[in-house]
């Protein structure tokens, strides 16, 4: 770990102001591992934990906002979320262990980076270390012919294979959530589709923020009436684990019919995967076993497994099939 | 027996007895080896090989040695006065024998390269992480076909009758072959090291789960007489075997605290538990089992590799069990040694049984499935009566009877054999049982009891408590003798200044520690019976040594009560005594002619239950039986918790543990703890322990054997027999993964 610079941010001006010489810290459950194992060394850390962005208030419009420094906990266990956002709770609850959620919050859920364990190698893209694109642009990807078990096989490209790891984002992607940022060029929002970036030829490049761009809230738009939402994971071990496939859905059936879906596929994509081909092969047709399984075959379709990876196409499969089923019990 | 002449026995011999380092270690104040602390103690920091083979071309310490606050940095270059141990020749038995930094060469991924010590932790590691190091790096060889290449000698051994023409013969056969992975110990407690010279004499705190063979193998590495050697382990966050030999942390924390003349931090992280403190190396088995259709037994082959690493000649003996689990007239192990780039595997718990076992007793379920016949069944057709290896009889075997009250236990009547079609609750259950067996004996041992004129019994043995509860037993037997309650009972363990004790290891400690402790308080009560006779002012002036007795602490005359005798404090001040202390020692029983008559083993079998969700390919395991004839079990508290620790790790090393290599590097590429997968608390079944406890006087006059292993052998293969029941699929390469079960054809419960 290198030396670095601390800040405490005691207002957004003043976070902002810091932001960009630096790196946001807000839980520190992924900053700090990755400073411990020298993946990221910034030259000074921002402490945004005493912003005024730790509620959860209900919109005039029937929404929901979420503070960035929200922690993980909190918002699983909030009320409105529960109830009207089940899949969200669900998901958090899905992910890490009571500690862990604790002290992670929204911002940096949604910033979290990937677990491939190449990348997490402190020589990664050095020479002599393992080739890593978005470590170093350009040293190449070991992943790729190593051991790739855990890696995505929808969204890869030529130059990384990396999974994104989050359960709560996955909720967000299929709840449509709005992210809304701050930063020196003023506020702006970005829909949740947008916000992380496929790697493509620069998986360096995560997602949407600009340099020292800090996320306040996260916007989840009204509950759609009528609707119910279910999130799977599947994984090795019950507990403590991140998933290999999961699954969030937003559905609404009438007349045994599905008018209204939303499918989000987590531990299989280089993002938080919204699927669109699924939704289409859902939407307007009869909820039964054969639909969900053409939904979840629709799904995967573009799917490239690895060497150690190909079994996540089946389970993503059967993982969408679940969670469609239980939307629909 | 022997438990008959402790008049407090029925009190805490047998019964649960709490730890008593319990509140020590839940309020935080045990000290662990790297808890310790010195005035002046600088901090070490190894520097690991990133790559895993090939040669140190080139190693720049100038910007390391120019940071701030770095004192020493270590390497091949430089290092003096460490000495080679030959392992089997010399005595003590060392991990890894080659000498930290002996020469350039990379033979694993993460092997120490370099040693940096600063004032600071944090210096050390800034000062690590400016080594410059530049390799000739070869492609090390880390095959899991440990088959694949290999060009060695097999070792045969426990032939009887002709195998191979039995089972050319036989009317069923089975011929399979299974794989272990590689698994790596990971106890709570990380490895590390503080050391602390004085002028020649070393102290070295250490995690070490038998103190006195770490001061021998010390002694010789770093060239001073035993003597000047003092290791000292008071509290041990577990060890599962890891922790039984000295690792080169050790000596080069003591190198570095020597040259500096201060004293030595120097901790393992989880990281580096992957690499250089050992691991359950990879097996190979092929197991070929011939049988007459009516289930008998014709024939055992027992073919395995297994892996170690390039120097060190560590093997995993598979095939310990196989000669006498089973009544079989013809029969063969032999044993393959390959070489692959990795650090030195070290036993871990049940070392060979419990990988041994996986294959032996998946084949007998696969020759049940063959032959339409019942697993309980053909393992009871087939139990043996006589250990059929050394031709000799089982001091104690219940085998029989853990199997038939497990059976029971688990309703095992109402199993279907047919694969799928066993439902509850909108899953497929299965069901699948497996026998385990672990050696006994009786290993050498000394202790020193003393009555204080405080009135306390203090016990002392330098050997340690590695978690399993031995400094409860040790109380355990001061009460029982004595009749003193716990909290002035005063235990002390884990420092080689104590009376020599045994290494924590192979399920021997309690067996060990009994006799040595029960004969050393009662020559302490002899003798302060004889005082009692002599000092002037004793009540008992005169009287004839036999016609007294202590109980319930106190001196009395045979015959009367207790509260009519005097407190053996009193009397101790009364004769102006210091204390009064008695040596007591255990004899090992293969000097004993009446156990080397007999072999000396513990049994038991596992019933596993699991569950099966084809929709979404997840298997669970729901339930545990495991039934363990283990002699008389002295705690039942600490043997239950025993039992049900090694079925969790069980459990662990069915579903979920494996380290994994990168080919092209030779590092365990899932070396942390979020990515190398241990069973959590959410993964627990129904957890169900059972003792038969029926005492085993040949092993001790207590009749207790060991426990702390034998209870992770058989849990795979009940866990991934039951695996086929409910799935179909078979699995002889463990884990058992997503993937495998992804093979089911159950596609509905
Ligand atoms: C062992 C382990 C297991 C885990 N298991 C799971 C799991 O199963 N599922 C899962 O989903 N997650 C899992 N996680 C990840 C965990 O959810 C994330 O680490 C956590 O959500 C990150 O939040 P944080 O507040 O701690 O972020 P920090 O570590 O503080 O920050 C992470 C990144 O976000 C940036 N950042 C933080 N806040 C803001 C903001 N407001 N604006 C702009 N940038 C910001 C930081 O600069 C940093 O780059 C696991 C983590 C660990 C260590
Ligand atoms: S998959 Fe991506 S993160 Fe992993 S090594 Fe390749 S480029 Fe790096």
């Amino acid at each position: 770990m290198q030396t670095f610079q601390y800040v405490k941010a005691s207002g957004i001006e003043k976070a902002l102001a810091s932001g960009g010489s630096g790196k946001f810290i807000a839980g520190g459950t992924t900053l700090v591992d990755l400073m411990k194992l020298s993946v990221e060394s910034p030259s000074a850390l921002v402490d945004i934990n005493p912003l005024p962005l730790n509620k959860i208030e209900r919109l005039p419009n029937g929404g929901l906002r979420i503070g960035a420094m929200v922690r993980n906990s909190d918002l699983a266990w909030n009320v409105d979320v529960q109830k009207s956002y089940a899949v969200l709770s669900q998901a958090l609850l899905s992910g890490a262990s009571p500690q862990l959620r604790n002290m992670a919050t929204t911002g940096g859920n949604l910033m979290q980076r990937t677990r491939c364990a190449y990348f997490r190698e402190p020589s990664a893209g050095t020479p002599g270390g393992y080739g890593c694109n978005k470590r170093i642009p350009g040293t190449g990807c070991a992943a790729m012919d190593g051991f790739n078990r855990m890696h995505a096989v929808l969204g890869t490209s030529d130059h990384c294979i990396a999974t994104h790891p989050s359960d709560m984002c996955v909720a967000m992607a299929a709840l449509e959530a709005v992210i809304h940022v701050e930063g020196p060029k003023g506020k702006r929002t970005i829909a949740f589709e947008e916000f992380h970036k496929l790697p493509g030829d620069t998986p360096q490049i995560e997602n949407a923020l600009e340099p020292g761009e800090l996320i306040t809230h996260v916007d989840l738009p009204k509950p759609v009436e009528g609707a119910r939402s279910v999130y799977v994971k599947l994984r090795d071990r019950a507990s403590y684990e991140f998933a290999l496939a999961s699954s969030a859905v937003v559905l609404r059936v009438e007349g045994g019919h599905i008018r209204y879906a939303r499918v989000a596929l987590g531990g299989v994509g280089t993002k938080p995967w919204r699927s669109h081909e699924a939704e289409h092969a859902l939407t307007g047709k009869p909820a039964d076993a054969h639909t969900f399984r053409t939904a979840a075959e629709a799904a995967l379709a573009q799917a490239k497994p690895r060497q150690d990876n190909g079994f996540k196409v089946e389970l993503a499969k059967r993982c969408i099939v679940r969670s469609l089923k239980l939307a629909t019990a | 027996m022997a438990i008959d002449t402790l008049p407090h026995a029925n009190e805490v011999i047998g019964t649960i007895v709490p730890r008593i380092d319990g509140p020590l270690k839940t309020t935080g104040t045990a000290r662990y080896a790297v808890d310790h602390d010195f005035p002046g103690l600088v901090h070490a920091v190894a520097v690991q090989s990133t790559i895993g083979k090939g040669r140190i071309r080139s190693l720049d310490t100038s910007a390391a040695e120019a940071a701030p606050g770095v004192l020493l940095v270590l390497h091949h270059g430089n290092l003096h006065g460490v000495y080679r141990l030959f392992p089997h020749v010399q005595e003590g038995t060392i991990s890894e024998a080659r000498p930290p930094f002996d020469d350039d060469k990379i033979y694993y991924w993460g092997q120490y390269i370099a040693l940096v010590v600063a004032e600071t932790l944090e210096q050390a590691r800034a000062g690590a992480a400016a080594i410059r190091v530049e390799y000739d790096a070869e492609t090390p060889d880390v095959r899991t076909d440990l088959g694949e290449g290999f060009t060695g000698q097999r070792e045969s051994s426990w032939l009887r009758g002709d195998p191979d023409k039995a089972l050319a013969s036989a009317p069923v056969v089975i011929d399979e072959t299974y794989s272990t992975p590689l698994e790596t110990h990971n106890p709570m407690e990380m490895h590390g090291t503080v050391a602390v010279w004085q002028g020649n004499h070393a102290t070295l705190y250490e995690c070490s789960q038998g103190v006195v063979n770490h001061r021998m193998v010390m002694a010789q590495v770093l060239g001073i007489p035993v003597e000047n050697v003092r290791v000292v382990s008071r509290f041990i966050g577990s060890g599962f075997g890891g922790k039984l030999f000295p690792w080169p942390q050790s000596t080069l924390a003591a190198v570095a605290a020597r040259q500096l003349n201060r004293p030595v931090k120097l901790s393992v992280d989880r990281r580096m538990m992957f690499t250089g403190v050992g691991h359950r190396p990879r097996t190979q088995q092929r197991i070929r089992l011939g049988a007459t259709p009516d289930g008998k037994l014709t024939a055992i082959r027992h073919d395995f590799y297994t892996e170690t690493s390039i120097n060190d000649d560590f093997v995993e003996h598979c095939g310990e069990q196989t000669p006498f689990l089973y009544s079989c007239p013809n029969l063969e192990v032999t044993t393959a040694l390959v070489r692959r780039n990795v650090g030195a595997p070290a036993p871990m718990r049940g070392p060979g049984a419990v990988p041994g076992l996986f294959a032996l007793e998946s084949a007998m379920d696969e020759l049940a499935i063959k032959l339409n016949m019942d697993p309980l069944e053909l393992r009871i057709k087939n139990d043996a009566q006589r250990d059929e290896g050394t031709n000799k009889p089982f001091s104690s075997r219940h085998l029989k009877e853990c199997y038939l009250t497990g059976a029971e236990k688990m309703g095992w009547k109402q199993r279907t054999p047919q694969v799928g079609s066993m439902k509850r609750d909108g899953k497929v259950i299965g069901w699948g049982l497996a026998g385990a067996s672990w050696a006994a004996a009786r290993i050498p041992c000394t202790a020193t009891a003393e009555l204080t004129p405080n009135g306390r019994v203090a016990i002392r043995c330098a050997t340690q408590d590695i978690g399993t509860g031995t400094y409860t037993i040790f109380a355990q037997v001061m009460q029982a003798r004595t009749g003193v309650p716990m909290d002035r009972i005063d235990v002390f363990l884990g420092d080689t200044s104590l009376p020599e004790g045994p290494t924590s290891g192979g399920s021997m400690t309690t067996s060990a520690v009994l006799p040595a402790a029960t004969s050393a308080i009662n020559q302490a009560i002899d003798r302060l019976i004889r005082i009692a006779t002599l000092a002037s002012g004793s009540p008992f002036k005169g009287a004839k040594p036999d016609s007294l007795a202590l109980t319930a602490g106190r001196v009395h005359s045979k015959g009367q009560p207790a509260e009519s005798g005097v407190a053996f404090e009193d009397l101790i001040r009364m004769a102006n005594l210091s204390g009064v202390t008695g040596e007591g020692k255990t004899n090992p029983s293969w000097e004993d002619p009446k156990a080397r008559e007999y072999s000396l083993h513990s049994f038991g079998a596992h019933f596993a239950e699991v569950e099966w969700e084809p929709e979404i390919a997840r298997i669970r395991v729901s339930r545990i039986f495991s039934i363990f004839d283990c002699g008389r079990i002295i705690n039942k508290g600490a043997g239950a918790n025993q039992i049900l620790g090694a079925a969790v790790m069980g459990v662990g090393m069915a579903l979920f543990e494996e380290t994994v290599h990168d080919a092209r590097t030779g590092q365990p590429i899932n070396g942390s703890f979020a990515d190398y997968l241990v069973t959590t608390c959410a993964d627990l079944p129904d957890l169900d322990v059972t003792f038969l406890d029926y005492p085993d006087y040949i092993v001790n006059e207590y009749g207790a054997r060991g426990i702390g292993e034998i209870g992770m052998a058989g849990v795979a293969p009940a866990i991934t027999s039951a695996v086929y029941h409910a799935t179909g699929v078979r699995v002889r390469d463990l884990p058992v993964r997503i993937e495998d079960l992804l093979q089911s054809k159950i596609l509905e419960a």
